[in-house]
This record gives structure tokens, sequence and C-alpha cells, in this order.
């Protein structure tokens, strides 16, 4: 397969903060590449320097053979953005914001009527495409966030976080539309913190973490790197402190590392039925409330718990 | 270019989709058009016009019939209330008063301005056409156009009665009915008694007769509703200035910006934008004041001229106040006291003409003191000829504060703070 996307030492600095350290890697044709890693790890500021809004402070990406810096028009004619907020004119109806920004992509007359109307289809708004946009639901909202990014049939769709904030039910429409985009043969680059997105979607996966590219490959490489390992994940009570618990069993003689985020606590461990019971034991000791306890075996969470010693949605 | 006008033409349609923008573009300047003109009594009945007592001085050097005439019509009792003639000798002495800021305009009539239109009886005309000279007082150019509409009316009465005189020889002499010889005597009486008559029907007052004759009267409202109509045009241009800054924060800039559109094209679209919702706030404005109030506005190809370039000045305005402020709330707070410093400026609530010096020039960095400049000559007759300086100061406003805007939205970016 021949790359659509290559990024060659792409960094970007602000001040003395640097958002993105060197990261280089390609996109396939036809692939959906997701980009994974907590909030601030990176991501929008990448896909904001490859969709050609600011350009990078080094380094340089080509797109279908353009590269951002140099021929920014010819990288925005090929692509398509979902940026992670909403972005439409919340006093136009659906349709008219899709005529608007059909417009800005060159389309006009039939040709962009007929596309309007395949995309509201697509999204499932044909019914409500002459309500204001400021009267839908946040779901109905992101579905035209997505359908905006579609008009113009981009070969490489960037999609920035599209399922933050919203219910479970328009969460699996956008996931299941965007499988569906790919088998018609559209390149995805998709960020997300979440690795069920991540590990559900992508053909390949690049983990970022401050800045850094920090793993790329096929979920099956990636899950090689933390090899026979799988992870203790403990759902403590809400009250109370998951972080005194996660100091705790790290001394735990087969506990690899041990990280919480929110109310959960995530074991690293090639002995995940042995340790269980001193795990608890230490919870009984400590005071705290374990509500329930799950093996999970080797997943994108542990890769990053293993590489990073965090876990993921830090 | 296609770009920038969908771009401005969906800036246009979202304006007029916000109710509380609506409010204040269209509803405040026709309800405070309205209240100012009940409380100066246009609704009932009254008369004042807001401008009175307009200080003009006459150097009279020509003594004769017309010389004499001007003088009268300046010291007539219809014009009472409106100027303040002064009668001076000394031409240096009065022009200084202008200089001085003491005076509206000085006006010399000189020696052989009669002679020069209505030959003495037994002489041939001279052939030299002797002008009347205007020293007028740059910084009060509402007074100015008041002094020359009336001057205007008194030379278009003189011509009247030159060509009635004219036209009564060439008849009389073609039928027969006279000998060449007396052609002069009997046309310069004809011409006289044209003249004394129509002065007699439409005599020299702030009642002036436009190019199409038909008489206009200047109105309070003609001077409150362009006022308003501005001072709520600069809440337009920074409403309009304000959504660059709004739609940078809620992502639609940046997402038009990873379109193939240029920032040239987003920021030229958006001043247009701006720029038609500012024109058809003014005339919307001017046409429901026409219908609704019977209100003349003049000449309708020069108001047109006029909120176009009024229009433009106003939206540079807009567009430098975009790129100083960081957020939409500045825009918000900046752009209400500068609607409100200019409405003052502009002279709709006070009489600038009376202020000191300094604050009369201050005024003309408002588009509002241009544009009210402009709309009252035109409402008392003038044409585009006569608001050519406040058509340029206008341009020249608009072209200026757009260039610098530019630069700053250059130095930092369309899609930074």
């Amino acid at each position: 397969m021949t790359s659509i996307l290559e990024t060659k030492e792409l960094v970007k600095k602000y001040s003395e903060i640097t958002a993105v350290n060197g990261i280089s890697f390609d996109i396939r044709e036809g692939e959906i590449f997701s980009l994974l890693g907590p909030n601030g790890a990176g991501k929008t500021t990448t896909i904001s320097m490859l969709s050609t809004l600011f350009p990078p402070t080094s380094g340089d990406a080509f797109i279908g053979g353009h590269s951002v810096l140099r021929e920014p028009m010819a990288v925005r004619n090929l692509i398509g953005v979902v940026p992670q907020e909403l972005a439409l004119y919340e006093d136009l109806t659906a349709r008219e914001n899709l005529i608007f920004w059909g417009q800005m992509y060159g389309l006009s007359g039939k040709s962009l009527r007929m596309r309007i109307d395949e995309v509201l289809e697509q999204i499932g708004l044909a019914d409500k495409a002459k309500v204001r946009v400021k009267t839908y639901s946040g779901g109905m909202k992101r579905r035209v966030n997505i359908g905006v990014g579609l008009l113009h049939k981009p070969r490489l769709l960037f999609m920035d976080e599209p399922t933050v904030g919203i219910d479970p039910q328009s969460r699996r429409a956008i996931l299941d539309s965007v499988k569906g985009l790919n088998q018609q043969g559209m390149t995805v680059l998709y960020t997300t913190h979440y690795m069920e997105e991540a590990e559900e979607l992508s053909d390949r996966v690049g983990i970022i973490d401050h800045g850094d590219l920090i793993a790329l490959g096929t979920q099956a490489e990636l899950n090689r790197q933390v090899g026979e390992n799988d992870t203790l994940v403990l759902h403590v009570d809400e009250t109370q402190n998951g972080e005194t618990l996660a100091v705790a069993v790290r001394n735990i003689r087969g506990v690899l590392k041990a990280d919480v985020t929110d109310h959960t606590v995530a074991v690293l461990t090639s002995q995940a039925e042995t340790i269980m019971a001193p795990v608890i034991l230490k919870a009984n000791e400590l005071g705290m409330k374990i509500r329930s306890v799950d093996i999970q075996e080797p997943n994108l969470e542990a890769v990053f718990l293993t590489l990073t010693g965090r876990a993921l949605r830090d | 270019m296609k770009k920038l006008f969908l771009i401005g033409l969906k800036d246009l349609k979202l304006a007029f989709r916000d109710k509380a923008a609506l409010i204040m573009m269209l509803l405040a300047p026709f309800l405070l058009t309205l209240g100012l003109g009940a409380v100066t009594g246009r609704f009932s009945g009254g008369s004042s016009s807001g401008i009175s007592h307009i200080p003009v001085l006459l150097i009279n050097q020509d003594h004769e019939q017309l010389g004499n005439a001007l003088v009268e019509a300046f010291q007539s009792k219809d014009l009472d209330e409106l100027v303040d003639p002064t009668l001076y000798n000394d031409t240096a002495a009065a022009y200084k008063q202008v200089d001085d800021n003491k005076a509206a305009a000085a006006i010399l009539i000189p020696e052989g301005f009669t002679r020069s239109i209505l030959p003495v009886q037994g002489q041939e005309p001279s052939g030299k056409v002797v002008s009347i000279e205007v020293y007028t007082n740059p910084t009060a150019p509402t007074s100015v156009g008041v002094v020359k509409t009336i001057l205007d009316e008194f030379m278009s009465q003189v011509e009247v009665g030159r060509a009635g005189g004219e036209v009564t020889v060439t008849q009389l002499v073609g039928s027969g009915r006279i000998q060449p010889q007396q052609a002069q005597t009997i046309g310069l009486a004809a011409g006289t008694e044209q003249a004394s008559e129509t002065e007699q029907n439409t005599s020299i007052r702030l009642n002036n007769v436009t190019s199409k004759g038909q008489a206009v009267k200047f109105d309070i409202l003609a001077l409150l509703a362009p006022s308003m109509a501005m001072m709520f045009l600069m809440y337009t241009v920074s409403n309009g200035g304000r959504t660059l800054l709004i739609e940078r924060s809620q992502g639609t800039l940046p997402r038009l910006l990873v379109s193939p559109t240029t920032s040239v094209q987003v920021l030229g679209g958006k001043m247009i934008g701006i720029f038609l919702t500012g024109m058809a706030q003014m005339l919307i404005l001017i046409v429901g004041t026409t219908v609704m109030f019977n209100l003349e506005w003049g000449d309708p190809a020069a108001v047109l001229v006029l909120v176009l370039l009024a229009v433009f000045g106003a939206v540079g305005w807009g567009l430098l106040l975009t790129a100083i402020a960081k957020t939409p709330g500045q825009v918000s707070a900046i752009g209400s006291a500068l609607m409100l410093v200019f409405g003052i400026l502009g002279g709709g609530f006070i009489d600038t003409n009376s202020m000191p010096n300094w604050f009369r020039l201050t005024t003309k960095i408002s588009p509002n003191a241009w544009g009210l400049d402009g709309f009252t000559t035109l409402a008392l007759g003038g044409g585009l000829h006569d608001i050519l300086t406040p058509l340029t100061a206008l341009f020249v406003m608009g072209l200026l504060l757009f260039a610098i805007a530019v630069l700053l939205f250059n130095r930092r970016g369309l899609t930074t703070n």
C-alpha cells in the first residue's frame, strides 16, 4: 500500500513548551490510523499542523505528495477535517451549513445539492435538514460536524476526538460511520484518548504522550510490547482516593506497574490471579471499598501503562 | 472573489437572524429618532430645526440691486432664527473672524456683481462674470452647508430672472412686437419682474427647490435620523467585527482556514459581510423614515453614494477594533463606548459648532461627523458635488483603517489572540 501521508520530524513549540516533539509516521491509503494519547499529548496540535492550520516549527509533512508547508492549498483540497469542537453556524439549518461549507470546497449547483442529500442521508438527518442547528441535540450536532468534513469526498479524513462528550448511542453511530467511510475507501486519521475506540477502529495505532510518538504499529505488534502481562483493574468506591491504593500495591511482589485514573486502579502484572488476593487484602488494610475487579488481557491500555508508567486517561 | 461574497452573504444572513442584533440595528435607532423627534416638536408642528443663529458675515462691495437683495435675503424675517448676519466692510477682518471660529462663513459680494448680471440701462454688458466669494469655516460643515444652500437658492432666483428676461425679449423680437433697440430695456424690466415674482412666491428661507422643482423643507428628522442611523451603524460594524472573534473561539474560523480558502479571502469576506449588513441597516432606516415620517433625505443617488462611503468608513473602524481586541467581549465593550463617543462627536446630541476648536477637529475622526455633514447637506437640497469633501474623507478613513487592520491581522495571524 502507498502512503497518503508522511510526516518527517514534525515539531511544534510554543515559547518554552514543546507540544509536538519531532514525530514521524506514515498513513497508508485506505487504512484507519489512530493517534492514541491522553489529553494534552499533542494529538490536536499534530492534526492542526497536518491540516495546514498553522505551520510546524520544524520538520514537514506530505499529503498526497504535497508539502503542508509549501503547498497548503493543494493539501487542503485532499483533506477533510472534523474538528474536536463543534464548528458550525448554529443559527443556520443543517442544510444551510452544508451548502456554505460545500461552497467553500468549491462545490456548487446540482452536484452540491446531490452531495448534500447524500451526506444528510449518511448522517441520518435528512428529515431535520431544515431545522436550525442550535435546536439539535449534542449528538445530532456532532453528526452535522462530521457531515461537513465529508461533503467534498476527501481522500484523507482527519477526525479529532469526534466522540467527546456525547451519549453512547451517538458514539456508536459515529464509530459505525467511520468504519462505513473506510469501507468506501476513505483513509482516516482518528485521534482519541479512548483505548476501546482505537482498538475497534484502527488498522494501525500511534501512541503519543507529551508530544512524543512512543509506539507505532498494528494492535498485535503493540500488544507484544506488553508480553504476557495482564492488567488487573480495580474500581474503588467514588468517595475514596485510588492513588493511596496504587502506591501501596506497587510494593507487592509480581506487580510491574500501577497507576490510577479517576477511581480505577490499573495494575500491570504477569501473575494476575496470584496477586489478586494480596491486592484486595491491601485495600482492606487501607479501609478501601473495592466495587469490582477485572483481569484484562494485553491491550493498548496496558501498552500505555508499560511505556509510560501511567494510565491512559490521565 | 466568489468566496468573499459567499462569506459576506452568510454573515448578512446570520446578522438578520440575531434578534438582539436586529433590535440594536433597526429598532433602537428608529425609536430614538422617533423619541427625539417628539421631544423637539417634530410631530406636534414645532419648527425647531436644531440648527439656529448661524453667524454669517456679509461684505457688500456691490451696493447695487442684487448685492443689496442678497444682504436683505440674509436679514429677512424668514431666516431670522436660522442665520445671524453681520455686515462688514473690511474683508480681511471678516475672514479673520471666520479663522478665529467666530463665524461659519463670510460672503464677499464684489463690486460689479449686479452689473455683470443685469446691465445698466444704456450700457453694454461687461461680459465678465463677477463671482460671489464664500469663505468658510471647515470645522462647521453643517452650518456652511446651510449658508451655501441659501446662496444657491438666491443665485438660482437670479438666474431665473436673467433667463426669463432673455426668453421674453427673444420671443418679442422674433414675433416683431418690439424693435431690437428696445430689447435691452424690456428684457431688464421683464427679468426684474420675474425675479421679484419668484422671490415673492418662494422667498428665501430654508425651503429649497430641488433640481426637480419640488419643494423640500428642512426637517429636524433630517438631522436626527441620519445621526441615529450613523450611531447605530457603529454598533453594527463593531458587532460584525465581533463575529470574527466569535468564529475564532467557536471553531468555524479555523475550519474555514483549513478549507481551500485563504486568510485574505476570509478577512475580505468578513469585511463584505459587515459592509452588506451596514448597508442593509442604513437603507432600511432610510426607507423606513421616508415612508413613516415622510422624511426627505435628498437626491436618492447622492444619498446612496453617501451611504456606501459612510458604511465603508465605519467598517474600517469595526475592523480596526477587531484587530486590536482579543476577545468578543472586548469588542463589545470598546464598540459600545465608541458608538456613544462617535454619536456625540457626530453632532447628533450636541451642537458641536459651539464647542472649542480642538473639539470640532476631534469630531473629524468619526465617520458620524462626516456622514451627518453629508446627509444634512443633501436634505437641504444639495447634490453630489456639495458632499465631495465628506465623501472623500469617509473613503480615505475606510481605506486607512482597513490597511492598519490588515497589518495588525498579518502580524498576529487570524487564529491567535
